[in-house]
């Protein structure tokens, strides 16, 4: 595939080019190094040909606070196999000799912290990551990290919740880059068997305070939740069921990436 | 985020408020016992043949330690809010115990997160949360102690956080708790200071305390702040620092952010947070309250270690020479006294925070002594 030589950020042009065709997004997070770091490279290609529009790869910490069980184990079968930044940045630096999908990293604030945050920055954006979620980061203490991922044209997404009030809204809307990740529901990751009926309301209330595109998870499962969250955001996140598919199939490589793929493009054809 | 700009908007509105304070200072006085002793332990002051040492007694306070100071503070403040549950979490079950006893006297209803480990380690404090009514969760998550205890609270708190209060324990975790719950221990350390100056005429050379979170530390050092007094924290050492098995942040630990707060913690060199190793379940926690990480770096408090050996045989000390059986964690502290106090001229004095009692180690001591008398050896 080509090398993107222009200057516009992956997500943002994946999101225009969603719009512009009348799309949503499907945007997929697995655990990366989970089991190992050969696995997620093969799981990326094959999720971006079954149809996801963007992958957030989550780097494994000791400690997810704002994860449920699903990606906990995941976390933790990823640590257990040495994995860590350098070794997921090596990874999508291979990953684009491939691949233009783009792809954010989500991880915990005190790796970042512990590589330092110029270096993080200069080594992520070099390895061709077109974003960072930090989950434990609040906007208050988040100017140095987005000030660093500025340089590299690399955006910080944003985390929103059903309890986030209008004020944070703005302030979250004026940091923010890429995206809204509108959080469903209060609590951490992992699948639900209802939807949150409110969530409407919520994301108009969104829209009210920021005029970047929403992307929902938290919660998010089966096709039919998504094609219902769809309706009022640009993009769905799904994770802790795709992390479910590749924990169950760990041992059997091919059934777990024609899994993943099978589950992505119900995902898709729900939300179109 | 919310939900602590909610805690930090009320704790705000009580802070000063009269009527607050006022419940706060009658339920410290007719509730948990207060004011504690300051206790001069002649007996072991004679031993050790050096400076004279006081003891802050924490231990008499009502549920045997310094958290109930914290968690009365914390529920009335949650019941101003309009919280119906409490969640904790807990190390050594001290604050566990402490928090479902303030939800039973509230009426709320009470969850406390503990690790598997420390579960079996301090059984008798688990009998004491249920009898109280409140609902121990283990947890099986990463080290099973402290730390992911704290990480199951954070997941309930953000789950449920309508209708529920997180009331912390120690001074770590994000603003406002650190603030917070120094405010609600530093009465040790007035108490103290008012005590002292009555008994001595003047101040003493130095404070001591352990140091896991540092809740019991910050509260007796706040108050002496602007005092010519110096401040010991004591970390916990382990099996020796050498090891690596140990819980001594301050003391061998890097800048890091855990639970919302930057501070030292014990992390590797890709920042994954390393679990933490003490015999005293309250110390086991890689991390520590940011105030004491910024009072050593600007040099106002100096923090040393001692080893779950040290801090046994001064378990065993102190119940022999002044017959208070001390908890493990306050322990340490008086490890770390018998090994300052002889090189002190007899005209100066140290008070220690007994922070808590002993009871809840009775089991697990026993049995390691009795590994000590077979040859097996303690840390």
């Amino acid at each position: 595939m080509e090398k993107q030589t222009v200057d516009i950020n992956r997500v943002d042009a994946r999101l225009h080019k969603l719009h512009d065709n009348g799309e949503k997004g499907l945007f997929t997070f697995i655990t990366a190094g989970d089991p190992d770091l050969e696995t997620t490279f093969k799981l990326v290609l094959s999720m971006e040909k079954a149809g996801a529009d963007l992958v957030e790869l989550g780097a494994p910490f000791s400690d997810p606070m704002a994860d449920g069980p699903v990606i906990q184990r995941a976390s933790l079968r990823s640590l257990a196999g040495g994995t860590n930044l350098r070794g997921i940045l090596e990874m999508v630096r291979r990953l684009r000799l491939h691949t233009e999908i783009p792809l954010l990293l989500m991880t915990y604030y005190n790796p970042v912290f512990r590589y330092g945050l110029e270096c993080f920055a200069l080594d992520a954006a070099e390895a061709g990551v077109d974003g960072v979620i930090v989950p434990d980061l609040p906007l208050e203490e988040s100017a140095p990290l987005l000030q660093e991922l500025k340089k590299e044209k690399m955006h910080l997404i944003c985390l929103a919740a059903p309890t986030t009030t209008p004020q944070r809204l703005k302030k979250i809307s004026a940091a923010a880059g890429g995206f809204i990740y509108c959080v469903s529901l209060t609590g951490v990751t992992g699948m639900r068997e209802g939807i949150s009926p409110d969530i409407a309301g919520f994301l108009q209330r969104v829209k009210r305070h920021s005029s970047l595109p929403l992307a929902v998870g938290f919660g998010i499962s089966n096709p039919g939740q998504a094609a219902f969250m769809a309706e009022e955001a640009d993009a769905v996140i799904v994770g802790s069921a795709l992390v479910s598919l590749v924990e169950q199939f760990a041992d059997q490589p091919d059934v777990m990436l024609k899994g993943v793929a099978g589950m992505i493009r119900g995902l898709k054809g729900a939300i179109i | 985020m919310p939900a602590l700009e909610e805690l930090t908007f009320a704790y705000h509105e009580v802070k000063n408020e009269a009527a607050f304070q006022d419940e706060l200072r009658r339920y410290l006085r007719d509730y948990v016992g207060r004011p504690t002793p300051l206790y001069f332990a002649e007996r072991l002051t004679r031993r050790l043949g050096g400076a004279k040492i006081y003891l802050k007694r924490e231990d008499l306070n009502h549920t045997g330690a310094h958290k109930i100071n914290n968690a009365i503070g914390q529920i009335i403040l949650a019941r101003r809010m309009g919280k119906k549950r409490v969640v904790a979490e807990t190390g050594a079950g001290q604050h566990g115990v402490a928090a479902a006893t303030a939800a039973a006297l509230f009426g709320l209803d009470c969850v406390v997160y503990m690790g598997e480990e420390d579960i079996a380690r301090q059984e008798p404090n688990v009998y004491r949360m249920r009898m109280l009514g409140a609902t121990v969760a283990p947890v099986a998550s990463g080290s099973r102690t402290l730390k992911d205890a704290m990480n199951e609270a954070i997941r309930d708190w953000v789950t449920n956080v309508k209708n529920t209060y997180y009331l912390l324990g120690s001074v770590g975790g994000p603003h406002p708790y650190p603030m917070m719950v120094r405010d609600f221990q530093a009465v040790i350390g007035r108490e103290a200071r008012e005590q002292i100056l009555t008994a001595e005429g003047g101040l003493p050379r130095c404070l001591v305390a352990c140091v896991g979170g540092g809740s019991n530390a910050m509260g007796l050092f706040y108050p002496f702040l602007d005092d010519p007094v110096e401040l010991l924290g004591v970390e916990a050492a382990g099996r020796g620092l050498e090891t690596g098995e140990h819980a001594a942040a301050l003391s061998a630990g890097r800048r890091g952010v855990l639970h919302g707060a930057l501070s030292y913690l014990l992390q590797d060199d890709h920042g994954q947070v390393l679990t933490a190793h003490s015999i005293a379940a309250g110390l086991d926690y890689p991390g520590v309250g940011p105030e004491h990480s910024w009072l050593k770096e600007a040099g106002r408090a100096r923090y040393t270690t001692v080893t779950d050996r040290e801090a046994l045989d001064a378990f065993q000390l102190l119940s022999r020479w002044e017959g208070i059986i001390p908890a493990l964690e306050s322990a340490h502290a008086v490890a770390a006294v018998v090994k300052m106090a002889p090189a002190l001229g007899k005209k100066e004095v140290i008070v220690v925070n007994l922070s808590g009692r002993g009871d809840k180690d009775v089991p697990a001591v026993a049995q390691l002594l009795v590994q000590q008398v077979n040859g097996e050896g303690v840390g």
